[in-house]
This record gives C-alpha cells, sequence and structure tokens, in this order.
C-alpha cells in the first residue's frame, strides 16, 4: 500500500491546478460533475454538471430529496464512484485520473465514511471495529480515543448486535475518525435513528469538526439539520439549487425533528 | 426456478461433479465387475473350466476312471504337464514353458480355444499349439519352429496354431510376480509324444475335475487326496486356489471394493454441498418465501420448490455419472479384456447399478436439500419478510484466546466466522478432509506396489538369477554352477511344496530350507529386518500361522509333496510379520537332520557378469539340469513397467476425483461466504482495504480450514487405507500397509492447490463488485 500511495502522490503532483486562488484552501472542488446510470435501456442522470468547493475546517450540510444525487455525488468525492463527465479534486490532486489502487489509498489516508446503516464488521466488538482502521492508517489515534471522542467509552468489548443504532453509528464515527482524516463524508447518518439519538450522533461531528477541524460533508433530507453547517447546499435533480453560507450556526442539541 | 439455477450455476455444477463423481464410480466399477464377472462364467461354462485341481508325480491312467467315480464328480480328465526350457530366434535368454498334453480326442475339460491354425495331429509327435500371447510376442505363426529341451532332451517343435485357455486367462511362470507373455509360454503336444518325452505311457501326472451341481467340494477334495496319495499327489485344491482364477476374483473383489468404498464418500458430500448452497439460496430468499406464505401458499409448495432444485441437481450428477460411469466402464472393460485376453466379452451395463445410484443420488440431495428447507418453512410470514437480525457473536473461552492473541482484526474476523458457524466450518472441513482422504487412499496404493517391490527386489531377492533345477542335487551343485559363464557368485537354496497340518487345520505351502550365510536370497520382514533362521524348527509368517491356528513353541506337521515326501513334525520356532509370506521357513541343515539326508539344493541364485549374460543363456539353454530360469532384473523391469502404466492411470483418475471434491466444497463455500459478507467486504473496501487485503478475509477462512482438514484427512485416510487393505488383502496377499511421507505430502499439496483455485476462482467475483451499490443493497 505504501507504493500506491507514492505513486498516488506522484501522480497528483502532475495535476496540479492553479486556476483561480480561493480565498480559502479546498480540500474538495468538483467541476461539472455528471453521473449517468444506465441500466439496460433506462438511462439514469443522477448528477448533472455540479459544481461545488468544500473547505478546510467546514461543515457542510448537503440537503435533498431522496433521489436528488446527494449520494452520488459523496460516493465520487469518496472515491467510491466516478462521475460519468466532470473532475473531481482532492486538494490539487485530481480524483477522476487515479486508478483503482490510488483511489484506495485515498480512501484509507485521508477519507472518513459515515454511513446510514453503519456498516460495521458484525464479528468485531466496537474496539476492534475501530483497530482495523487505525491497523491501516498512518498517523491513528488509539481507538479508545477515537470512542471517547465519538461519545462511546463505555461500551468498546461489545459486539454491534449488542449495540443500539444510536451506538452502532457512533462506532462507525469512531472508526471514521480514528485516522484522523482530512475530510469525513457523512451519508444520512441519522437516517435509521429516532430524533433523540439522531441528535448525540450529531453532537459528535458537530465536536469533531469542532476540535479535530475535520472538513465535513453531511448528507440529508433533514431540512431541520442543516442549522447545525456552516454552509448549506441543496441538490436537486441532480444539480446544485442553492450554495450559501449559514450565518446563524446552532448546536445539535437545539435541533429537533 | 431456471432463475435461482442461473444463479447457481457453477455451484450447481460443482455439486453435480461430486455427486456425478460418486455415481460414476459406483456405476463404473459395478458395470465392469458384473462384464467382467459374466464373461468370466460363459468362458469357463463355454470351455468346460474345472472344478478341482490335484497333481501328482505319476499316476496310473486308470485313475481318471476312479476320480469320476467320486461322489459329486461329474467329469474328470488327466493329463500330463511338465515344464521346458525353449530356446527361441527372437531372444537371447530362455523362454520357460508349461507343456500340456492333448487327449488323442480332445480336451474335454478346460479345453483349448483355437484362435488361429489348427490344433496337432495326434499323429505328428512334433507339432505343437502355443498360447496366443506367446505366439504374438515372438511371431510364432503356425509353420514356425522352436527348439526347447524336454525333461533333458533337445527337441524341434513346430507349431500347428494359436489357441487360449480358461486355465490360463492370467497367464504367469510359476514363482513368478508378474505375467510375462515373452518368456512364459504354454505348449499344448499331443498326449504320445508327451508321454513319450516323459517316459510316462499309460500315465498322468494332473487330474482336473468338474463337479456335479450340488457336490460338497471339501469332500471331493478329501477323497481324491485319499485315491492320489499312493501317487504323489499334491494335493488337490478347487478354483480359489487356481493361479488364473484366484487372481482374476482378486481383481474383482478389488473392483467391487471400489464400487463399495469410494461413492459413499462422494454421496455424503455432495449431500452437504447441497444443504449448504439450498440453504444460502433460501436464506436470500427469506423475504420472497414470507411473502409467498402470506398470500397463501402453502409450506409443501414451497418446500417443493426447492426440493425441485435439489432434484435437478441430483438429475444433473446423475446423468453425469452415468455418463462417465459408462465411458469409464468401458474403458476399463477394454484394458481388462486386453490384458486378461477375454476371447469375447459379455457386457452388462449393470442396470442394478444404474437403478442403485439414481436411488442414491436423489435421496443424497433430497436429503441434504430438506434439512435447508426445513428451517425456512418454519418461520411465521411476518418474521420471514423481515431481513433476518444481524448475528450475533458471544464470547466464549476461545474467542477470549483469540483476544489475547492481539491478532490484526481481518485475522479475527476470519477466526469469529469460524467460531460462529462451526457447522458449515465442519462441512468444509469434512469435505476437504474427505478428499484429502481419498488421494492418501489411493496414493496408499503407490506405497504398497512400492514396498511389495523393495521387498521382493532389494531385500528380499537381490539374485540376478534364479536356476531352478529339475531335480534336487547334492550341495556340490553350487560349486559346480561356477563353472557357468559369468558367474560371481552362486548360492544355493532348497523349495519343497507341503502341505502342513495342525489338527483339521492345513494349508498347502511351501517349505523354504534357508542355507547359513545367504546373501543373495534371504528372509526378510515387514521391518525390513533380515530374520536369522534358528537352529530348529520353523519360522512361519503371522497370517499362515493364523490361517493354521498355531503359535510359537507348538508342533506342525510338514507332508512333503514331492520326492522323497517325508512326514516331519517340526516345531514352530518363531512367527514373523510378513504380509506377502505365505510359506514356511527353515534353516537347511535344520531340515536336513529332520529327514536324515544329507544336505540337497534344487534351486540356485546367481549374481553374474552382466555381459555374460548371453554366454551364460546359451549355456543354460543347453544344460538338461536346469528345468527353468528367472531373471530378476527383466522380472523388476516388467513389474516397474506395469506399474507406471496401469498405477499412473489409476493414481490420476484417483486425483482428478480428490481434487474435484476439494473443488466442489471449497469453491461452494467460499460462494456462499461471498454471497453473505459481500456488504462487510465492500465495507472494508470503503474503508480503504485494498483488494488483496479483503480477500485475504476470505481466502484466509478457506484456506485456514483447508490446513487444519489436511491432518484430518490424513487420519481420514489413514483409515480408508486401512479398510482398503482389509477389503483387498485375500488368504494369499496380504497388502503391506505403510503409508509414506510423499503420499501424505502429495495428497495435502493436490487438496491446497486444488482449494487455493478455487477459491481464488471466487476471489475474482470479489473484485467485481461494485461498492457504491454493494452499500446500498442492504440484504
Amino acid at each position: 500500500m505504501a507504493d500506491d500511495a507514492a505513486c498516488w502522490k506522484a501522480d497528483g503532483n502532475m495535476t496540479a491546478i492553479a486556476e483561480k486562488a480561493p480565498e480559502k484552501a479546498a480540500v474538495f472542488r468538483a467541476e461539472g460533475v455528471t453521473r449517468v446510470y444506465r441500466t439496460g435501456a433506462v438511462e439514469v442522470r443522477a448528477l448533472r454538471g455540479v459544481d461545488l468547493a468544500l473547505y478546510e475546517h467546514e461543515m457542510v450540510v448537503l440537503l435533498g430529496a431522496s433521489g436528488s444525487g446527494k449520494s452520488t455525488l459523496l460516493n465520487i468525492l469518496g472515491g467510491l464512484d466516478l462521475p460519468t463527465d466532470g473532475k473531481v479534486f482532492f486538494r490539487e490532486r485530481e480524483l477522476t485520473k487515479a486508478s483503482d489502487a490510488q483511489l484506495t489509498a485515498f480512501r484509507r489516508d485521508h477519507v472518513g465514511f459515515v454511513f446510514q446503516f453503519y456498516n460495521l464488521v458484525p464479528s468485531l466488538t466496537a474496539r476492534e471495529n475501530v483497530a482495523l482502521v487505525t491497523e491501516i492508517a498512518r498517523n491513528p489515534m488509539r481507538p479508545e480515543e477515537a470512542l471517547e471522542r465519538a461519545g462511546l467509552p463505555d461500551r468498546m468489548d461489545h459486539f454491534p448486535a449488542e449495540l443500539s443504532g444510536g451506538e452502532q453509528q457512533r462506532v462507525a464515527i469512531a472508526r471514521a475518525i480514528a485516522k484522523r482524516p482530512d475530510v469525513l463524508l457523512c451519508d444520512e447518518p441519522t437516517g435509521a435513528l429516532d430524533s433523540k439519538t439522531g441528535i448525540r450522533v450529531l453532537e459528535a461531528l458537530y465536536e469533531v469538526n469542532r476540535d479535530l477541524g475535520t472538513a465535513t460533508v453531511l448528507i440529508t433530507h433533514n431540512a431541520e439539520i442543516q442549522r447545525i453547517g456552516h454552509r448549506v447546499v441543496v441538490l436537486a435533480d441532480g444539480r446544485v439549487t442553492r450554495d450559501e453560507e449559514n450565518p446563524s450556526r446552532v448546536l445539535p442539541s437545539e435541533v429537533s425533528w | 426456478m431456471l432463475r435461482d439455477l442461473r444463479r447457481i450455476w457453477a455451484q450447481t455444477l460443482a455439486i453435480a461433479l461430486v455427486l456425478g463423481c460418486g455415481i460414476m464410480v459406483l456405476v463404473g466399477a459395478q458395470s465392469t465387475q458384473r462384464t467382467l464377472v459374466q464373461t468370466q462364467a460363459a468362458y469357463y461354462e463355454r470351455h468346460r473350466f474345472a472344478d478341482v485341481f490335484v497333481s501328482m508325480t505319476r499316476a496310473p491312467v486308470a485313475v481318471v476312471e476312479a476320480a469320476a467315480q467320486i461322489d459329486g464328480v461329474a467329469q474328470a480328465e488327466g493329463r500330463i504337464g511338465f515344464s521346458a526350457v525353449l530356446d527361441i530366434d527372437s531372444m537371447t535368454e530362455p523362454a520357460t514353458a508349461q507343456v500340456l498334453s492333448l487327449p488323442p480326442n480332445g480336451a474335454t475339460l478346460n479345453t483349448p480355444l483355437l484362435r488361429a491354425g489348427r490344433l496337432p495331429e495326434p499323429d505328428r509327435p512334433h507339432e505343437v499349439a502355443i498360447n496366443e500371447p506367446f505366439g504374438e510376442a515372438h511371431g510364432l505363426v503356425p509353420g514356425s519352429r522352436f527348439r526347447g529341451v524336454l525333461n533333458g532332451q533337445l527337441r524341434e517343435m513346430e507349431v500347428t496354431g494359436w489357441v487360449l485357455s480358461p486355465e490360463f486367462i492370467y497367464t504367469m511362470a510359476p514363482g513368478a510376480l508378474m505375467p510375462d507373455d515373452r518368456r512364459f509360454g504354454l505348449i499344448w503336444m499331443n498326449e504320445a509324444a508327451a508321454a513319450a518325452a516323459m517316459d510316462m505311457a499309460g500315465a498322468i501326472n494332473q487330474l482336473s475335475l468338474r463337479l456335479t451341481r450340488d457336490a460338497d467340494e471339501r469332500a471331493v477334495i478329501v477323497a481324491l487326496d485319499g485315491l492320489l496319495d499312493p501317487y504323489g499327489g499334491t494335493g488337490a485344491h478347487g478354483r480359489e486356489r487356481q493361479v488364473s482364477h484366484s487372481f482374476l476374483d482378486g481383481e474383482l473383489q478389488q473392483l467391487g471394493a471400489m464400487a463399495a468404498f469410494m461413492p459413499p464418500i462422494f454421496l455424503i458430500v455432495a449431500a452437504f454441498l447441497v444443504n449448504m448452497v439450498l440453504g444460502r439460496l433460501i436464506a436470500l430468499e427469506r423475504t420472497q418465501i414470507g411473502l409467498l406464505k402470506a398470500v397463501g401458499y402453502g409450506r409443501v409448495e414451497i418446500a417443493g420448490h426447492y426440493l425441485k432444485l435439489a432434484l435437478l441437481i441430483g438429475f444433473l450428477g446423475i446423468v453425469l455419472g452415468w455418463g462417465f460411469g459408462w465411458w469409464i466402464a468401458e474403458a476399463m472393460i477394454a484394458l481388462y479384456g486386453d490384458f486378461f485376453r477375454f476371447p469375447f466379452i459379455i457386457r452388462d451395463l449393470s442396470f442394478g447399478a444404474l437403478v442403485i445410484s439414481a436411488v442414491l443420488g436423489m435421496a443424497t440431495v433430497l436429503l441434504g436439500g430438506l434439512r435447508a428447507v426445513w428451517g425456512s418453512l418454519k418461520l411465521p410470514p411476518a418474521e420471514a419478510m423481515q431481513p433476518p437480525a444481524p448475528p450475533s457473536f458471544g464470547r466464549g473461552g476461545l474467542d477470549r484466546m483469540l483476544t489475547g492473541l492481539r491478532l490484526r482484526q481481518t485475522t479475527m474476523m476470519i477466526f469469529r466466522s469460524i467460531i460462529r458457524w462451526p457447522a458449515r466450518a465442519a462441512i468444509t472441513l469434512f469435505g476437504v478432509s474427505a478428499s484429502v482422504g481419498v488421494l492418501v487412499m489411493s496414493y496408499f496404493m503407490f506405497d504398497a506396489v512400492e514396498r511389495l517391490a523393495d521387498s521382493v527386489f532389494e531385500q528380499a531377492n537381490r539374485q540376478q538369477i534364479t536356476l531352478v533345477l529339475a531335480q534336487a542335487q547334492n550341495e556340490s551343485a553350487v560349486r559346480d554352477a561356477y563353472s557357468l559363464p559369468g558367474v560371481r557368485m552362486a548360492e544355493g537354496a532348497y523349495t519343497m511344496p507341503v502341505r502342513l497340518v495342525n489338527g483339521h487345520r492345513e494349508r498347502l505351502s511351501a517349505l523354504q530350507g534357508h542355507y547359513e550365510g545367504a546373501e543373495l536370497a534371504r528372509l526378510v520382514d515387514d521391518a525390513g529386518t533380515v530374520v536369522a533362521l534358528p537352529g530348529e524348527g520353523l519360522v512361519l509368517p503371522d497370517m499362515l500361522a493364523r490361517a493354521l491356528g498355531i503359535s510359537a513353541g507348538e508342533m506342525l506337521r510338514v507332508e512333503m509333496l514331492a520326492p522323497p515326501r517325508e512326514v516331519l513334525e517340526l516345531p514352530v520356532a518363531a512367527i514373523i510379520h510378513q504380509g506377502l509370506g505365505q510359506e514356511a521357513h527353515i534353516a537347511a541343515p535344520a531340515l536336513f537332520a529332520a529327514m536324515r539326508t544329507a544336505p540337497q539344493v534344487n534351486m540356485i541364485h546367481l549374481m553374474v557378469e552382466t555381459d555374460r549374460m548371453e554366454a551364460l543363456n546359451n549355456a543354460i539353454k543347453e544344460t538338461p539340469a536346469v528345468a527353468s530360469l528367472a531373471d530378476w532384473g527383466e522380472v523388476r523391469r516388467q513389474f516397474d513397467e506395469t506399474l507406471s502404466e496401469n498405477l499412473l492411470t489409476m493414481v490420476g483418475i484417483y486425483t482428478l476425483i480428490g481434487v474435484l471434491i476439494a473443488i466442489g466444497v471449497v469453491y461452494n463455500a467460499a460462494r456462499i461466504q461471498l454471497s453473505e459478507r459481500s456488504y462487510e467486504l465492500a465495507s472494508l473496501r470503503v474503508l480503504g482495504f485494498s483488494r488483496g487485503e479483503v480477500s485475504f478475509v476470505l481466502v484466509g477462512e478457506m484456506m485456514l480450514l483447508t490446513l487444519v482438514a489436511v491432518p484430518v484427512g490424513w487420519v481420514l485416510g489413514y483409515f480408508l487405507a486401512v479398510g482398503l487393505v482389509g477389503a483387498m488383502s485375500t488368504d494369499t496377499i496380504q497388502i503391506p500397509f505403510h503409508i509414506t511421507k510423499r503420499t501424505f505430502a502429495l495428497a495435502a499439496l493436490a487438496v491446497f492447490l486444488a482449494a487455493l483455485g478455487s477459491v481464488m476462482m471466487v476471489r475474482r467475483r470479489l473484485d467485481r463488485v461494485d461498492l457504491a451499490m454493494a452499500l446500498k443493497a442492504r440484504e
């Protein structure tokens, strides 16, 4: 894997861009990203020319109805999927030109994922699920520290089946932040949870963003959650329809649904 | 259903192949065996193969009539038989032959079957018929001539025709280990000519009987032995001790053993596989089953659907098995037909085997399927429609121990999966170890034969040449042998056909007199140790001692069946382990002291200069005192040749079969793992694990199970080999039981590679898993 990473770096440096310097350092930059799925004769245009930037230390809430293309966009940013057209840059490296091995190295070193259904390994305990990642990360925190940050210090030796949904999601967050990622990508992290539990999960994400400065993208279809973000991007029908700063940011404990 | 089948076609095929293997062996071995049994029976019947055989020194022709009067005897026929050394133009070394007389009116028992030319005319003493393979080997077509030493006289003979005989389906020179059609022939000669050559006018030395249907063979043999005792009868015996028949029967018995022994392993593995695959399919379609039940489908209808799938797998396996079984039977029948020179083949495709195999095959898949189907049907529809609860993992002592080992988490996943689903791991383990077992068992046959060869050629018989003398001679004959060209070393030995009697138990055997300091022909036990003969008493191999019910220290009655025909009472001094041994041994001084004669020899073992072989051969052809000659180098060469031909084919087939089981099991297990864990494995990819690291979880579990299965398979193979030895050993041959490290290693390697290949095939599917899709589609 070290080779992959080195290869990725070399490749990335060659595709540096220096168009207009942003006022803040951009972590992600998407330019005209289009994604078309073809299943048989049916053609689904999930994304239709999305331009978007994500900056350091920022928490962006990506809002949209189901089918608006927000998960597709997140998968492309996270190197899980490739756009049909358009370019995606992570810092100054072009993701859309990376090989499969380079994308793997990218995910391993830079991205933390949190999904709606937690995606924990059922045969590993909470601590082990986190250790799974710390074992392959370059500069990880201890699994115990990550679990504490995610607000789950006392159930480390439980298996996923022994944890509630909210607890499982906090294990997933601990697993995502343990590698000290540059960016945290969260796809409907509260989607399967009741509001009380959901808020506790949001608190965990909020604190990680605040304390570690990890740039965070939070996908939701729940409009209430947009109030905790620095910025809100609304997606509809595969296009960005709104992209604005949130001047009146609140704590997760102040939102309710 | 066809959709289900298409989804699991590779797994279906893998199971069908395993099932098919079992059915193939069953049908193939059964059909071959039945065809050979039918052919043998018809051959025996048409050519009037005798039921009881006996040799004697010399008896008046009148004993034939007397023998025919014995209660239970339907027919009796006498003849003159003797051995001869031949001088054939196409070979430098002498050949030996068994000469048999033909009654003037034609044989009525063991009748020769004319294949070419004609039988000798009664009034032409130089005319002979020879056995077809010998004629072919030397191009001795009708009209050809060759010379031979008959009873010390050099004679020229003319071939009139080629024949086959039910008595010599398997043609082997006395004392030889393998048939050798070039160096051993059969000669049928006019009775008058044979009598003249042997000075036996009005006398016979062999007698064959055909019994009535309800005859008591034992009683006939007792009566016959009584009748022939004054004439030097060597002990009558039934077909079971007739060389050709007992060998053929042994082969048929082995085929039967294979048909009984191998298929159950395959069937059990196939049942487990069906269970595993259907179980998984049902788990995947759990929601659909719930829905079907909710809308009113009955349990029987739903179960029927999946069982139909199982039956389809069974059907496929049966058709494959029948097809390959038929093909293998054809090949084996052709092989055996050639080897035994059957003049005709009566095919019996064993309808019974087809039916039995079909029933067994179907029962196998149904049994495997039912277990899988039953569990799913018990679920109430509402629960079935929910996705299954995530598997819960417990923390047993084993788990705590593993945690203590501080393994990598991916390794931990492997262990937890095995601990969580022990039954499934056990099936994989059983299947893989079964294939290791089958391989150990089949490679063991190599070991056994090699061991046998080593014991016979390297340990016991180190001589290059053995001369069999026409008559026992004074010990000085050994010194005379040094005058033959090229002889470096000569060693005398004495052998005598005997009947060993202990109370009511008796055995026909041979007594070997060993001279002290023998370097060439030695008595060697199964451990490879040279046995030093005690100064007094007999040494018996354990099988012979068991058959006689005698132990060391007891007295055994030894009746010599050739001149001087003494009856001795000798103590049993020791019993040794000797799988191949059927003969009694004694130190020569002890033997001749008991016989109150001067030491004698009737065999001389030689070491010779290899470049003087031709001169030696020529000298022996002209030496009337030598009745026959065995060239051990040649015997070994032929032995190895036959071995590499037959055994390699067999081992190839078994390897294929064993490897097929391993592939069937591992491929299916890996596919199921992949199907159940694709979500989890895709998650690992998302977390930044490389393809290799993710496949480690899948490949690692399978290979770990394979590694654990290997020693289990070794143990299984050990017991299979024990069973095989039991099934194939006869009264006369006990297959040496010794499994080499090479066998264990080869079996393990073959299975390991097969398992690795199968799991790598599944791994390729893992590479194709679409990450984004895998995350969306939650089962």
